[in-house]
């Protein structure tokens, strides 16, 4: 099993959940996040004054899989999410070394 | 952090500041003992000395008779004895004959009265519902800006940030009943003690004791001196009821400086000042404009105009707020993390919520309709309709000017922020020329102050006096500009015999000449080194008890829980990676103000 952790921009959430579930995935957490890589931060203004904001918002989502799925997975994500342009994000890959659901103690592939 | 310079520096300061006041009342003693005999001889400036002593009336029962009977043009219908002649005027024929028409006018309408008792007595009755109307609009109009203090807490609240709101509320909560109780204790008594007759409102006199010192030769009213606690010849209805539309507008320049400190000041200092306030710091000019003093009577002593002229507060209500704001902005210098040691604006500082801002703005201007037409204090002088669409007209010239200036000039987006200043200074530009001016002159005077608005916030922006709020650009510049603008687009069609000057009141543009601005420039300097004044001594007061600024740990975490003891918002999870960021210590200020922080 794998754990996926995707960085995304907010704007492209619902693409991104709707071609995951088209390839069978059937679970999806969804945490706000803020945070700045090569992009630094993004100018906004109040009062006509310039500032940098130096974290910017973004989505993280979390979706365990299969290991035949992930490969399914990973493309399902980085087409949806691109567009082409600085901070579309980045994809982080983890092996996971189990998965338990609470209601029936079940685990492993069928828990997910 | 900065223990030893810190309080070198509160030294010096405070050294200073004993010696400005001891200055002040080293020169001014001079003129005490001369104020004293005036006095108390009881030479009054207003009005002549009423023939007996006024009896006040707290039932209400004796306030409005057939004397306040009137026509539309405010002309009395019972005529009064003409005075008998001197012994000079007698021989001028001309006066002789006008004594006698008069004379003639009113022994016939003596006569018809004698032989028709129930009509006078049906004046009476039209002369007290007369009375009643005003008193009933002077009322309901003081309730309209009573809830001003809803639309400043929302406004105040919404351009601060989120960590901060429970204490910035509670300013402009407690400011209310601080500002109120100083001003019943004795504001009010120094304000209008001195007033004389309240015309509109049954004409009672009891206030009639106003402080006067002769300089060049002519009466300038200083305070006034009677109505201390609402007693005595202030236990009247007429009293009362100008006492609370006082109140309110009294309360809403204390509660202008409770934004532009806002984010920093501690509680307890905020609470010295908002026992200064109402007690000595607003009365004082406002006596001198609408208490009988001397800016009110620039024109019938020395011809300028008539007098400072200010119809609903653009000096008296909002420029010494403004005032007060800069100087207390400057003396506890900017937020922490909005410039950087070099005094280079880093970091603007957010609004947390702009839906609050703009129903703020909304309740603001529509408690303005109680604010400028409520200001004739009659509901029966119908030019309340000219002054409440002045008033709208001026409301949305500002706002229009200030967003197409910052769209189309200043930057490339019409900031909501901006809009709502806009509008309120276009709100307090029109306060004072209102009732005086055209919907032409009222709608171009409301475009110049939306401009002005933005410019003056880039300005102070610029120089590091830190207003978190515009509160020093919307009232204290606005204000300014407000009475300017009398001055220049008084179209004299009303102000007919305003402070006892014969004519009615023309600004520049329309053929008045500059007599009316300079007396308008007169009164707008007077308030603001008057204001700077007091500002300094209330501001000394509470830095010498108790300190004004909080610690740098209390406004980095937000004033709420070190200084309330409560969140403004429970339960709410504050985005702390969307705030200022404050980087290490000592790097978030300028380095002159860098002793403030601790």
């Amino acid at each position: 099993m794998k754990k996926i952790e995707a960085i995304i921009k907010p704007f492209k959430l619902d693409e991104v959940k709707t071609a995951l579930t088209e390839i069978g995935v059937n679970g999806l957490t969804v945490i706000e996040a803020k945070g700045f890589g090569r992009q630094k931060g993004h100018t906004e203004t109040y009062r006509g004054s310039e500032y940098t904001l130096e974290f910017i918002p973004k989505v993280k989502i979390e979706v365990v899989v299969q290991n035949d799925q992930l490969d399914k997975a990973l493309a399902a994500i980085i087409n949806t999410a691109k567009t082409g342009k600085i901070g579309d994000g980045k994809i982080f890959i983890s092996t996971l070394d189990e998965v338990i659901r609470i209601r029936t103690g079940e685990k492993g592939a069928t828990a997910i | 952090m900065y223990p030893t310079t810190y309080e070198k520096t509160m030294t010096n300061r405070f050294a200073r500041f004993l010696t400005v006041l001891l200055l002040i009342c080293a020169s001014h003693r001079g003129l005490a003992q001369t104020a004293t005999a005036p006095a108390a001889t009881n030479n009054a400036p207003a009005a002549a000395p009423a023939p007996a002593v006024p009896t006040p009336d707290p039932q209400g029962y004796n306030t409005g008779a057939g004397s306040d009977a009137a026509d539309a043009s405010n002309t009395a219908i019972l005529l009064t004895a003409p005075t008998d002649l001197s012994a000079d005027d007698q021989k001028d024929t001309n006066k002789v004959a006008a004594f006698n028409t008069a004379k003639k006018a009113f022994d016939d309408q003596q006569g018809q009265i004698k032989l028709e008792p129930l009509a006078v007595r049906s004046l009476d009755a039209v002369g007290h519902n007369r009375v009643a109307i005003n008193f009933m609009w002077t009322l309901v109009t003081g309730f309209l800006v009573m809830f001003m203090q809803a639309g400043f807490a929302l406004v105040e609240t919404g351009l601060c940030r989120a960590k901060n709101a429970g204490h910035t509320m509670a300013m402009n909560f407690m400011i209310y009943p601080m500002g109120m109780l100083g001003f019943y204790v004795c504001g009010f008594a120094f304000m209008f003690g001195g007033l004389g007759a309240i015309g509109t409102m049954g004409g009672y006199a009891g206030l009639n004791h106003e402080l006067t010192v002769n300089i060049f030769g002519k009466p300038f009213g200083l305070i006034g001196l009677k109505g201390f606690m609402l007693q005595g010849a202030g236990y009247d209805c007429a009293a009362f009821a100008l006492f609370l539309f006082q109140m309110v507008f009294m309360d809403t320049t204390a509660t202008i400086p409770t934004g532009g400190a806002a984010e920093r000041w501690k509680f307890s200092a905020f609470m010295i000042y908002g026992c200064c306030i109402g007690t000595f710091m607003y009365p004082v000019f406002g006596n001198w404009v609408w208490g009988g003093g001397w800016l009110s009577q620039l024109g019938a002593n020395f011809g300028l105009g008539h007098g400072h002229v200010d119809f609903a507060g653009s000096s008296v209500v909002h420029m010494q707020g403004g005032v007060i704001a800069l100087i207390y902005c400057w003396l506890i210098g900017p937020r922490y993390g909005k410039y950087d040691a070099n005094g280079k604006l880093v970091h603007p500082i957010p609004a947390h919520n702009i839906p609050l801002v703009m129903l703020g703005t909304f309740i603001l201007a529509f408690g303005w309709f109680g604010f400028n037409p409520g200001s004739s204090l009659a509901g029966t002088e119908l030019r309340i309709a000219v002054v409440a669409v002045n008033t709208m007209l001026a409301s949305a010239t500002g706002a229009l000017g200030a967003t197409l200036w910052m769209w189309w000039v200043r930057t490339k987006k019409p900031d909501p922020s901006m809009m709502c200043n806009g509008m309120l200074a276009g709100l307090v530009a029109i306060t004072c020329p209102c009732a005086f001016v055209s919907a032409g002159g009222a709608s171009l005077l409301g475009l110049v102050a939306g401009v002005l608005v933005v410019e003056s916030v880039f300005f102070f922006d610029k120089i590091g006096i830190d207003d978190c709020v515009g509160a020093i650009s919307v009232h204290g510049v606005n204000g300014a500009w407000g009475c300017l603008s009398l001055g220049l687009f008084a179209d004299g069609t009303y102000g007919e015999g305003w402070n006892n000057v014969p004519g009615k009141v023309t600004g520049l543009f329309y053929g008045g000449g500059f007599s009316q601005l300079i007396a308008e420039a007169i009164g707008v300097t007077t308030c603001f080194i008057t204001l700077s004044i007091l500002s300094l001594i209330a501001y000394y007061i509470a830095e010498t008890l108790v300190g004004n600024r909080c610690s740098l740990e209390t406004e980095i975490e937000g004033l709420d829980i070190p200084e309330m003891g409560a969140y403004g918002y429970t339960g709410v999870t504050m985005d702390r990676a969307s705030e200022t960021p404050v980087g290490p210590g000592g790097q978030g200020m300028p380095a002159k103000w860098a002793n403030k922080v601790k």
